[in-house]
């Protein structure tokens, strides 16, 4: 027997040390989970408060709600128990797998796939859903969820190649917003001006911000920024002459087709083209822009790893004391990977402004820093290709809330899916968590290898950085 | 003299209220490293229980007299405080000890934002006020004017105190502390010794979480409205509390709770009340950038 194999077996033991769970244990177990909602319950769920007509608040009982939700808790005790083993089982087998392996060649078709897939995606929604019913898919799915995975790659650059922690990148994100937005309207420059003059701002505004946290590392870097993107926030709600406080920018001019508008004069996109007006063109058109705007940081990303300072970043993440004795300049690599990760943040915010129409400090609270970190780490940090798919899944699923109305006939009139969504949201990070606490996607591709093929390493090999 | 004086009174009021959540930061931090981001959500949580306790006493015993009333108001909002802090630590921090180093932090940003909604479709967003419970100021005459000092600002003054002396007391004099404090330092040593680290780690987010649940009893009672938002704002302050005064010291917890509660009210009365919250998130950057070790820390040692 392997020694691999051996580890195995062991955790094997040491998980299930008998065959069946026993039947009484596991009902006590459960019977005190419900025990323990139940008090959680009280009184917080157990009544609620209202405003009555003399404007005082009373209380009304909600006992059957209690007991709904220490019933579910009984039943899912007795799930987890029984099946805690089958778990264990299977996460010995996944543990068990080589620490670096070739990747086969059906991962280069399948991203090839998934990027012919991403192209044709508006077609096939106008297809499925007809010209008219595209626009929510197109609109709230598609761009929304391709905004959340361009900023998760930009915040990808500095947590998870450079290992450096920061909870404030929705700042930069903010930055890159109100900037194009004060551009575009003062000074009357086209978003395809605004986007890179945008871009540049929050680099420098990243190297500034960068600057003074240098010296800090892990929680406490995260929390300087935690602090620095509360300080833009409340400066953008505060400096009311400039920003306009917290009614937000409104009027803030729509991108055009290299010049064409997208509307339904005679100069307009529609009417060059010999086709009929639709306002759907520039949904379609703002898709492909942030498509095109995603993979464009997912590509210089990629490419940059493998450049000089790519390799700094992620030596940093592994070891900082090891790259300063080397001789890497390590005040260099963090500032430039602030600024590059700003300034993919910066376009992102831009294009943000452009595709609303209006902004207001409400978009850029923490919760924003708070959710794309969650979908880096949640993707596994560094995995460009994790980071696309928890966003799909985290934005894509709370999206998805919005269109279960069909819950409304089981549950009466009164259940609104829609409230649920943070809360699920918030329930998700943590039980993803749980399951896979290095991401989705957990192994790397290096970024030089000996011989052919193109190899991956295990999480297992891969530290995430003292920030 | 006495404007001064008076927003004196008002700023140690509102630090009492950051210093004891602080001392629940400061101790988790200590013990195992981790920014417990939910505590500002567990005391956002705890006000609501506060409130709810208190309207369901009133509406059963009716007039009872109202130091009884809060007494029991803050015997039970401690309790039920502790009992979510216990089970949320148990089930979303516990699995992650030992794992990957930001997989615990993210359990907790995911834990704020499933208590924040959870209270937000259980009691609904609107905000929940009460009539204000203890009316009443002491007048102190001070060379021309006087300055006034609510009742409720006094009591806030003496449980906050009382409460820093057992805690203290528990802390420095008792097994359970001693305990805590050799996980503290080495959590390794410490279980080998014989010392129950989960249970150990178990009652400190018990003890921090029935702090957090005095300052929400304080909060209800002293402003007379909650709501489901209410816990970020706070959570951050005593966060930066904790900094400020030096991670891991319950002292520098309260000191440094103290110093932003008077600097956010000082900053009010002189300067401008917008920027109160960038004046306090300043000082967390500052403090940290040149006194990482806070005023009351020890500095952290790199081994290579």
């Amino acid at each position: 027997m392997s020694g691999a194999d051996a580890a195995g077996e062991a955790g094997r033991r040491d998980s299930a040390p008998e065959p069946g769970v026993r039947l009484s244990a596991a009902l006590l177990k459960a019977l005190k989970v419900a025990a323990v909602v139940v008090g959680l319950c009280t009184p917080i769920v157990l009544l609620e408060t209202s405003q009555g007509i003399d404007n005082q608040l009373r209380l009304d009982w909600r006992v059957p709600l209690v007991a709904v939700l220490a019933g579910l808790a009984f039943l899912g005790s007795l799930v987890v128990t029984f099946g805690a083993p089958h778990v264990a089982r299977f996460k010995a087998a996944r543990a068990r797998r080589p620490s670096i392996e070739v990747q086969p060649a059906a991962v280069t078709l399948a991203k090839i796939v998934a990027i012919a897939l991403l192209v044709a995606y508006p077609f096939i929604a106008v297809m499925l859903a007809g010209f008219g019913g595209a626009t929510k898919w197109i609109d709230n799915f598609g761009i929304q969820i391709l905004i959340y995975v361009m900023l998760g790659w930009g915040l990808n650059v500095v947590v998870g190649l450079a290992g450096l922690l920061d909870l404030g990148y929705v700042a930069f994100y903010a930055v890159g917003a109100y900037s194009s937005a004060l551009l575009a309207k003062t000074f009357g420059f086209s978003f395809w001006l605004v986007l890179p003059l945008a871009g540049i701002l929050a680099a420098l505004w990243g190297i500034l911000l960068g600057f003074p946290v240098l010296r800090l590392r892990g929680d406490y870097l995260a929390i300087v920024t935690l602090a620095f993107g509360e300080i833009i926030r409340l400066v953008l709600i505060n400096w009311v002459d400039v920003t306009n406080g917290n009614a937000g920018i409104s009027g803030i001019p729509r991108p055009t087709f290299f010049g064409l508008p997208f509307n339904a004069s005679d100069g307009g996109f529609a009417a060059t083209f010999g086709l009929e007006f639709a306002p759907q063109h520039r949904v379609i058109f703002l898709y492909y822009l942030i498509l095109a705007l995603a993979l464009l940081t997912a590509w210089a990303t990629s490419r940059l790893r493998r450049l000089p300072v790519g390799r700094a970043w992620e030596a940093l993440r592994e070891d900082e004391i090891a790259c300063r004795s080397l001789g890497i300049d390590t005040v260099k690599t963090k500032l430039t990977a602030f600024a590059i990760g700003a300034m993919f943040g910066g376009f992102a915010g831009a294009f943000f402004a452009a595709r609303q129409g209006f902004i207001s400090p409400e978009s850029f609270v923490f919760m924003e820093s708070a959710v794309i970190l969650a979908i880096v780490v949640l993707g596994g940090m560094g995995s460009q290709i994790g980071v696309a798919i928890a966003a799909i899944v985290m934005i894509g699923g709370t999206e998805l809330l919005r269109e279960l109305d069909w819950t409304r006939e089981v549950l009466g009139p009164a259940f609104d899916p829609t409230q649920y969504r943070m809360l699920l949201f918030g329930l998700a990070m943590v039980l993803m968590m749980l399951w896979k606490p290095r991401g989705l996607v957990s192994s790397r591709t290096p970024s030089i290898q000996l011989g052919e093929g193109n190899k991956a390493i295990s999480g297992k090999l891969v530290k995430e950085g003292h920030g | 003299m006495d404007y001064f004086l008076q927003q004196l009174i008002n700023g140690l009021t509102l630090g009492s209220i950051y210093g004891l959540i602080a001392i629940g930061y400061t101790m988790v931090y200590g013990i195992i490293g981790m920014i417990n981001f939910a505590h500002g959500d567990v005391f956002m949580l705890s006000t609501f229980i506060a409130l709810i306790v208190f309207l369901l006493i009133a509406s059963i015993f009716g007039a009872l007299p109202i130091a009884l009333a809060l007494l029991l108001v803050l015997i039970a909002a401690m309790a039920l405080t502790a009992l979510w802090s216990y089970v949320i630590e148990r089930v979303a921090y516990r699995p992650l000890r030992g794992s990957f180093r930001l997989a615990p932090l993210i359990s907790a940003i995911g834990m704020s934002i499933f208590l924040m909604n959870f209270v937000q479709v259980v009691q609904g967003p609107r905000n929940k006020s009460i009539p204000p419970l203890i009316s009443g100021v002491v007048e102190i005459p001070i060379g021309s004017g006087s300055i006034t000092i609510a009742w409720k600002q006094l009591i806030i003054f003496v449980v906050t105190a009382l409460l820093l002396g057992a805690f203290w007391y528990i802390v420095q004099k008792t097994p359970l502390g001693r305990s805590m404090r050799a996980v503290e330092q080495d959590r390794k040593m410490a279980s080998l010794l014989g010392i129950d680290v989960d249970r150990t780690i178990s009652l400190t987010f018990v003890l921090g979480a029935a702090l957090a649940a005095v300052a929400g009893v304080m909060y209800m009672t002293h402003y007379g409205v909650v709501n489901f938002a209410d816990g970020f704002v706070p959570g951050v302050k005593a966060f930066t509390a904790a900094v400020l005064g030096g991670i891991g010291s319950l002292p520098g917890a309260v000191l440094g709770g103290i110093l932003i509660g008077l600097i956010e009210t000082i900053w009010s009365a002189y300067f401008s009340i917008d920027y109160k919250d960038v004046a306090a998130f300043s000082i967390l950057a500052i403090t940290l950038i040149f006194m990482p070790s806070g005023l009351l820390g020890r500095p952290d040692v790199e081994k290579v």
